[in-house]
C-alpha cells in the first residue's frame, strides 16, 4: 500500500501522463470540433490509425518527423473529408458512416503498410522524436522533467488545446462552427454557408485526429503495428462528452485519464496476484463511469447528429 | 443539383441497391490491387476459386458464413430500432466463454445440452448489452461509446480467465480455454470437413427473426421505435420496453455466435477466436439494408471475400488486408446507394 502511494512521488509518472495525454489531446480536440459543428465522428478510431501509419511510413521512406506528422494530418483530413461528404451534402447516418470510416482507414493502413515496408521477425524502426529540454525551464526541479522536457508533439498540442478554445470562444469564425452545431438555419440567415463551416470543421479535426495516431508511431513509440491505437479514439468520444463540447476541459478529461492510464500501469509492477488484465481494463472502465456521471447534464449541441438541407425543417 | 424524395420506391431498386454497391466497393479496390502490382481481374479470379471453386473450400466459406449470419442479424434487429449495437464482438466472446465454461462439465444428454448451452450463450450475449441499454434508458448514455468499450473490456475478461480459472491445462501452455465436452459438439454437416449444423442454427434464426419482426406486435414496435420515436411513443409503445427488448434479442443473436463458433469449430476460447465477427456483421446488416432474409446472402458474400482473399494473398502476394478495405467499402457504397433507392437527383 504504501508502495502504491510512492509512486505518486516518482517524477517519471508525472512525465508519462503528459506522454500518455497527448494523442489523446490531440483526439479529443478534433472530435469536439466536429461535433461542435454538429456532426459525430466515429471514424477516429481509424483516422488515428492512418495517422499513425502513414506519419511512420513517410519517416521509414526518407522524410523527416515533421514532414510524418504533416502528412498524418493530411491524411486524416482526407478521410474527414470522406466522412463529411457522406454525412453533410448527402445527409447519411453519422453513426454508420462514421464506422464504415473507421474499418476502411484502419484497413487501407494495414494494407498499404504490408504492401509497401516488408515486414520480417520484428517490425522495422524508426528514430522518433526525441525529449525536447526547453533551456532553462526545464533545469527546475521536479517541474521542469515533468513539464518541460517532453517531445515537440506534446508541445505542440498543448498549444493546439489554447488555439481551439480561442477560435471557438473568441472569433467570428469560432462563434459560426458553434452556430451550425446549435441551429445552422441561423447560420444561413446570416448568409454563411452552414455545410461549407461543417465540412471544414470535419476535415480540420480529423487532421488533429491524425496527427494523435501520428504521436503514437513518431513519439510514443517508433514502429507501427495493427491495432495500435487499442481504443484511444473511442475514449476520445467518451471524453468530449466528459468534456462538455469545451477543449479547457477536454485538456483537464485527457490529463486526468492519462494520470489513471500511467499509475495503473506502474501499479501492476507494485501490486501482485491481482491478474494484470484488471488494471489494463481500468481505462475503459473509467471512461463509462465518466459517460454516467455527467451524461445526466450534459449540454450536447443542439444539431448534433441532424443533417442540414435548406428548405427543409 | 438537389435530392428529392421518390414518391414510390420499386423492390427491384431496393435489390439493385446492395449489388451495385459490391461492384463499386469492387472497382475501388481494384485501384489498390493494381498498386500491388497485380491484375486485379486475376486477383479477383483467385478469390473466387479460393471461396468457390471446390467443394472444401465452399464448406468452409460457410463454416465462415455462420457466425456472421448470427452477428449480422443481431445488428440488423439492434439498427432497426435506432439502437446502436456496436458491441457485437464483445457479445461474441461472452457468448462464446460462458458455453465453453458451462459446457466443459455439463453432464446432460448431447442434443439437449447442446440446447442449454445455445440459451446460455444467448444469455450471456443478452445480458452484456442489457448493460449499456439500461445506462442509456436509465442516464441517456449514448450506447455506441459504452458497446464499443465494453468490447475492449471483454477481450481483457476472456485473457484473464483463459489464464487463470479456465485455462486449458492440456494445451501445453497456449493461452486457451477448456473446451466443450465433445458430447456438444455440433455435428458436421458435410462429412469431412469443419461445416457444422451451426449453419442450420443460423439460417433458421435468421428465418425466426423474420417472422418476429414482420407478425409480431413487438416487431412492430420496433420499427416505430426506429422510425419516429416520438410518434411511437405518441401511439402508446412504450419505448424503454421496448428498447430493452431489442438489446436482448440482439445481444442474445450475437451471444448465439460465440456459442455456436464454440461448439461448432473451436471448441475452446482464445482471444483471437474471432476475425472481427461482430464488426463485420454490421456491414452484414447494412448490406442487408437490414432484412433478415438479406443478412444471410450478404453474410454469404462478406465470407466469400474473407475466405477468398486469403486464397488470393497465397496465390499472387496481395496482401490478405484487401478483404478487410473491400468489406469497409461495400458499407461506405452501400450506405449511398440505400440513399438513392430514397432519394434521387434532381436538377
Amino acid at each position: 500500500m504504501i508502495e502504491a502511494l510512492e509512486l505518486l512521488t516518482n517524477t517519471s509518472l508525472w512525465a508519462a501522463v503528459l506522454r500518455i495525454a497527448t494523442p489523446l489531446i490531440f483526439g479529443v480536440l478534433g472530435a469536439l470540433l466536429c461535433e461542435r459543428a454538429g456532426v459525430l465522428n466515429l471514424g477516429i478510431e481509424g483516422i488515428m490509425t492512418m495517422g499513425a501509419m502513414a506519419g511512420w511510413l513517410t519517416v521509414y521512406l526518407g522524410g523527416d518527423l515533421w514532414m510524418g506528422l504533416a502528412i498524418a494530418a493530411a491524411s486524416g483530413g482526407l478521410m474527414g473529408f470522406l466522412h463529411a461528404g457522406l454525412t453533410v451534402p448527402l445527409g447519411l447516418s453519422q453513426h454508420v458512416s462514421g464506422l464504415g470510416i473507421t474499418l476502411f482507414a484502419s484497413a487501407l493502413s494495414y494494407y498499404l503498410y504490408r504492401l509497401i515496408v516488408e515486414v520480417g521477425e520484428t517490425p522495422p524502426t524508426i528514430i522518433p522524436f526525441r525529449p525536447l529540454d526547453i533551456p532553462v525551464l526545464s533545469d527546475i526541479p521536479v517541474l521542469g522533467p515533468i513539464l518541460f522536457s517532453q517531445t515537440a508533439p506534446t508541445y505542440l498540442a498543448l498549444i493546439s488545446v489554447a488555439v481551439l478554445a480561442y477560435v471557438l470562444t473568441r472569433t467570428p469564425l469560432g462563434l459560426a462552427i458553434r452556430m451550425t452545431g446549435e441551429n445552422p438555419h441561423a447560420v444561413e440567415a446570416q448568409g454563411l454557408n452552414p455545410n461549407v463551416l461543417r465540412i471544414g470543421a470535419i476535415v480540420a479535426g480529423s487532421a488533429l485526429m491524425g496527427l494523435g495516431g501520428a504521436f503514437l508511431t513518431t513519439a510514443a513509440f517508433n514502429s507501427f503495428f495493427p491495432e495500435m491505437v487499442q481504443g484511444r479514439g473511442w475514449i476520445c468520444i467518451a471524453l468530449v462528452v466528459f468534456a462538455s463540447w469545451r477543449p479547457g476541459k477536454a485538456l483537464i478529461g485527457a490529463l486526468l485519464f492519462a494520470f489513471f492510464d500511467a499509475y495503473q500501469l506502474r501499479l501492476q509492477n507494485v501490486i501482485d496476484g491481482v491478474p494484470y488484465q484488471l488494471f489494463l481494463m481500468a481505462p475503459y472502465v473509467l471512461s463509462i463511469v465518466a459517460l454516467i456521471l455527467v451524461a445526466r447534464r450534459a449540454e450536447v449541441p443542439e444539431a448534433l447528429m441532424t443533417p442540414y438541407r435548406r428548405g427543409e425543417r | 443539383m438537389r435530392l428529392e424524395r421518390r414518391e414510390n420506391v420499386p423492390l427491384s431498386t431496393v435489390a439493385m441497391a446492395p449489388l451495385a454497391a459490391i461492384l463499386a466497393a469492387l472497382v475501388l479496390a481494384a485501384g489498390l490491387i493494381g498498386a500491388a502490382g497485380v491484375n486485379p481481374l486475376t486477383a479477383y479470379g483467385e478469390m473466387l476459386r479460393g471461396a468457390l471453386g471446390s467443394r472444401l473450400s465452399i464448406t468452409e466459406m460457410l463454416t465462415r458464413a455462420t457466425p456472421l449470419i448470427l452477428t449480422g442479424l443481431a445488428a440488423a434487429v439492434a439498427f432497426r430500432a435506432r439502437l446502436w449495437n456496436i458491441g457485437g464482438e464483445g457479445q461474441f466472446y461472452v457468448g462464446a466463454l460462458t458455453t465453453a465454461w458451462i459446457g466443459h462439465s455439463l453432464a446432460l444428454p448431447g442434443p439437449i445440452g447442446m440446447a442449454v448451452l445455445m440459451v446460455c450463450g444467448m444469455a450471456a450475449g443478452a445480458l452484456l448489452l442489457a448493460g449499456p441499454a439500461f445506462l442509456r434508458l436509465r442516464f441517456g448514455v449514448d450506447e455506441v461509446v459504452t458497446t464499443l468499450l465494453l468490447n475492449f473490456i471483454v477481450i481483457l475478461f476472456v485473457g484473464l480467465m483463459i489464464e487463470g480459472p479456465l485455462r486449458d491445462p492440456l494445451a501445453f501452455g497456449w493461452p486457451q480455454s477448456v473446451p466443450v465436452d465433445g458430447a456438444y459438439r455440433l455435428p458436421d454437416l458435410v462429412p469431412r470437413t469443419r461445416l457444422h449444423i451451426g449453419l442450420l442454427v443460423a439460417i433458421a434464426a435468421a428465418g425466426v427473426i423474420w417472422l418476429v419482426l414482420t407478425r409480431t406486435v413487438f416487431g412492430v414496435e420496433t420499427r416505430a421505435a426506429g422510425l419516429n420515436a416520438r410518434a411511437a411513443a405518441f401511439a402508446g409503445i412504450s419505448l424503454p420496453k421496448t428498447i430493452m427488448g431489442v438489446a436482448l434479442v440482439s445481444g442474445a443473436l450475437a451471444g448465439l455466435a460465440g456459442a455456436v463458433e464454440v461448439m461448432g469449430v473451436t471448441g475452446g476460447v482464445t482471444t483471437t477466436m474471432s476475425p472481427g465477427f461482430g464488426y463485420a456483421g454490421i456491414v452484414v446488416a447494412m448490406l442487408a439494408a437490414l432484412h433478415p432474409a438479406g443478412v444471410v446472402a450478404a453474410a454469404i458474400f462478406v465470407a466469400t471475400v474473407f475466405v477468398g482473399a486469403d486464397a488470393m494473398s497465397r496465390a499472387t502476394g496481395v496482401p490478405s488486408f484487401i478483404a478487410d478495405v473491400i468489406v469497409a467499402l461495400s458499407l461506405l457504397t452501400m450506405l449511398v446507394a440505400l440513399l438513392f433507392t430514397t432519394y434521387r437527383l434532381r436538377r
